[in-house]
């Protein structure tokens, strides 16, 4: 078992699959870290080395992921509600904040259709 | 797409001019239609009248703003609620 960038112990998958496990790093970087440590993406985690885990751990430092990548999507959020500008304001009141339509779909920032009266259960 | 970085921020050159003259003490307060012009550092600290379809809405620049355009800050639709909608549950989570 792995431990890299904190919390994060990937499974007994692939390691190009297993890095994705860490917020902040998705098939893109999992590739690009696996290149650059030189170890092979098909390799199972439980079968790395531990001189691996190691490389694996300098490699991940260098981006920027969970928890400081959190804090940082939320403090950008942050600002923009602060200065009040019209993507703050979308946020603040938990619509889409790039243009979509939502007079209908956008349920993701919606969330679930409240009920309406006289609308029929279906059986 | 972007705006090209060689041609520097746009900013309608009236309002250029307004500030200016703002800054002469030629006239009391900076009113505008240029929505689209971004705000520079130039403008943090004043405050500037600008236009949403209606009236203007008095902005004040601060640091934080500079690269927004003025009428992201002028909101130009009132919602006013719909119909029975009941108590509006916080957003969704992230």
């Amino acid at each position: 078992m792995a431990r890299i960038a904190g919390v994060n112990l990937p499974a007994k998958k692939r390691v190009d699959i297993a890095l994705t496990y860490i917020y902040g790093i998705g098939r893109s970087r999992a590739k690009e870290i696996l290149e650059r440590t030189g170890i092979d993406p098909a390799k199972r985690v439980i079968d790395l080395t531990d001189q691996e885990v190691a490389a694996l751990q300098r490699a991940v430092e260098e981006y920027k992921v969970e928890g400081d990548l959190r804090r940082e999507i939320q403090m950008n959020i942050k600002r923009l509600i602060d200065i009040n500008c019209y993507r703050g304001i979308r946020h603040r009141v938990g619509l889409p904040v790039r243009g979509q339509r939502t007079r209908s779909n956008a349920r993701t920032w919606k969330g679930p259709r409240p009920d309406k009266a006289g609308r029929r259960k279906r059986k | 797409m972007g705006r090209s970085r060689a041609k520097g921020p746009y900013v309608d050159p009236k309002l250029l001019k307004k500030i200016e003259k703002f800054r002469r003490g030629e006239i009391k307060e900076i009113v505008t239609w240029a929505r689209s012009s971004m705000i520079i550092p130039e403008m943090v600290g004043l405050t500037i009248k600008v236009h949403n379809g209606r009236t203007h809405i008095p902005v004040h620049i601060t640091e934080a703003m500079i690269g927004h355009r003025l009428g992201e800050f002028a909101p130009t639709r009132t919602f006013r609620g719909h119909g029975g909608m009941k108590k509006k549950k916080p957003p969704a989570p992230k």
